[in-house]
């Protein structure tokens, strides 16, 4: 508990949580406001009011990646190594006080563009009942979770800010989604890939809404069933936050 | 106290310490000497479990630093005081620190008012200056209260008020009883500073003494003497196996002391018109000790030669400072 009080310390003593969540907010909400806005022939689902959560994803990982670099840069993180020699200890401490931060900016920001797109079209269906519209709402504090851990092993292993947060972005943003045009076998690799798996648990069936693709994150092909696709994310985070926590106590700090 | 025993740091091909033992007292300031580059830093990175030693260990009061639980209230260590977030304040760097090592949040103002920065504590350290940043670093130090004291140049870049400041509290620090090690490559300040040495040349040891010892041994003393019968004074010395050197009105005698140079002039009727002690300088006597183990060597080839002259030098003192 002590480490943890002293993550949150670190972690809110500085001012990149402020801009972060505003910066994760504003885009994701502001999504939802725009569809809700703009389309007035379709009436916004559940579903649709997500469309922007990949986007606040960006600024999540962003926030996690930079939580630690930031250490490495400014030499932080041998204060924390002298003050806490257990680096395990340290580390686990900083991985559940960002995972922690971004899963709440995720609720946030999934039940926040639900309520603004219920502002803006009064009359729309917006009731969060099924299973799928739980997911796809309150899932979104899960994937951040995740996503954060993720970044976080990222910049473990690579202590450098720009390379980090480029490797992270890159990753994400276009070797998931470039990967398909691998001919024969590019689709088949998309379907494991981490990003594209998690997506699945956001998007993943049964989608009673049978809402067009346009309308919300577009859904995953991945062959696992949502909880599965969830556990492997999660799975996938774990296994580099091991690798980066045993890279870190072999390494001189 | 601290005990280094055979410690040693490879990276790669290049060894930076190099099997390294040497103790530091509670109760004294220890100095750390060495040039640039002669592996002081790493030594401390070491002695914090910052780096791993290839071989070799390092132990504070019998246990090895990742063995400390709340190192903090054990060691206090400034290796560099621009290890702080610049968006933190002053305040909230302590704050962290101390919960870190269940140290009472009272202990922090007490340590910004130790070190004089209760006015700037809600500012943030991005825009302090370095003498305030290593008042911060030194009271980050303080915060555990620890019987160990490590300072990795912590004069460097201050201005004269801050350095008489810094060695002042150094030696507060010791009278209390704690062990203060203070890595520093200016002997001059070492001098005022330190009552033991730990002089190391490219990661080796080089001498262990007091500080009195080191110069004592180091410095080449010679003697002055000026006179009118010069010639008739440098054949009487020659005979005697002093080593006598040509200045403009004067000889410059090393090999023989000062009260026989006198007997030897009045036994031979030569008038002096000075008769003088001749003590090293400080500076000198580093050179000596360390000349051929400074890491980079001047380009100039006047320096150059001077080097390898010193270096020579050093050889011969070398097993008397082991």
């Amino acid at each position: 508990m002590t480490l943890l009080a002293v993550e949150r310390i670190k972690l809110f003593t500085t001012r990149s949580p402020l801009w972060c969540t505003l910066a994760a907010l504003a885009i994701t909400v502001g999504f939802a406001a725009l569809i809700a806005g703009v389309d007035t022939e379709n009436a916004p689902t559940v579903a649709s009011t997500q469309f922007g959560y990949s986007f606040g994803l960006v600024v999540i990982m962003v926030m996690a990646t930079l939580a630690v670099t930031t250490e490495y840069r400014f030499g932080t993180i041998r204060a924390t190594f002298q003050a806490i020699p257990n680096r395990t200890a340290a580390l686990l401490a900083k991985t559940t006080v960002v995972a922690s931060f971004a899963a709440a900016i995720g609720l946030l920001s999934a039940f926040g563009s639900v309520a603004i797109a219920k502002l803006i079209q009064p009359s729309a269906d917006l009731a969060i009942n099924t299973a799928f519209e739980w997911r796809a709402t309150a899932g979104v504090g899960l994937v951040y979770a995740t996503a954060a851990v993720l970044a976080v092993a990222v910049g473990i292993l690579i202590r450098q800010s720009s390379g980090a947060v480029a490797i992270v972005l890159i990753y994400s943003q276009l070797v998931e989604s470039l990967v398909v045009l691998i001919p024969n076998v590019g689709a088949d690799i998309q379907k494991w890939m981490p990003f594209y798996v998690a997506n699945k648990f956001l998007t993943g069936d049964p989608d009673p809404t049978s809402r067009a693709v346009a309308e919300g994150p577009p859904p995953s092909a991945a062959t696992l069933s949502p909880w599965w696709a969830l556990a492997y994310f999660v799975g996938f985070a774990v296994v580099l936050l091991v690798i980066s926590l045993v890279t870190a106590n072999k390494r001189d700090a | 106290m601290i005990e280094a025993v055979g410690l040693t740091k490879r990276y790669g091909k290049t060894v930076a310490v190099d099997d390294l033992s040497f103790t530091v007292q509670a109760g004294r300031v220890t100095g750390f000497l060495g040039p640039n580059g002669a592996g002081k830093s790493t030594t401390m990175r070491m002695i914090l479990g910052l780096d791993a030693p290839t071989a070799g260990n390092v132990r504070i009061d019998g246990k090895r630093y990742r063995e400390l639980s709340n190192p903090l209230r054990v060691v206090g260590a400034l290796l560099d005081a621009k290890w702080m977030h610049p968006n933190r304040t002053a305040r909230a760097h302590l704050r962290w620190l101390a919960k870190s090592n269940r140290i009472p949040v009272s202990r922090v103002d007490e340590v910004l008012e130790t070190v004089g920065l209760t006015n700037v504590a809600n500012r943030r350290a991005g825009g302090f200056s370095l003498g305030m940043s290593q008042r911060l670093g030194i009271a980050a130090a303080l915060l555990g209260d620890p019987r160990v004291l490590l300072f990795d140049e912590p004069v460097n870049g201050l201005d004269p008020e801050g350095i008489l400041w810094i060695r002042r509290f150094m030696h507060r620090l010791a009278e209390e009883g704690r062990t203060v090690f203070v890595s520093s490559h200016l002997l001059s300040e070492m001098a005022l500073t330190a009552q033991d040495l730990v002089v190391i040349g490219r990661g080796k040891l080089i001498a262990q003494c007091t500080t009195e010892e080191f110069v004592a041994r180091a410095a080449e003393n010679t003697v002055t003497v000026r006179s009118p019968q010069l010639a008739q004074l440098r054949a009487a010395l020659g005979q005697q196996g002093a080593t006598v050197r040509d200045e403009a009105e004067s000889l410059v005698v090393s090999g023989m002391d000062i009260a026989d140079i006198g007997e030897l002039a009045a036994a031979k009727g030569v008038v002096l018109h000075e008769l003088s002690p001749q003590r090293g300088s400080l500076e000198e006597a580093f050179m000596q000790l360390t000349g051929d183990a400074v890491e980079y060597h001047a380009a100039d080839s006047d320096d150059e030669a001077a080097l390898r002259n010193v270096a020579a030098a050093a050889a011969d003192l070398q097993p008397a400072g082991k």
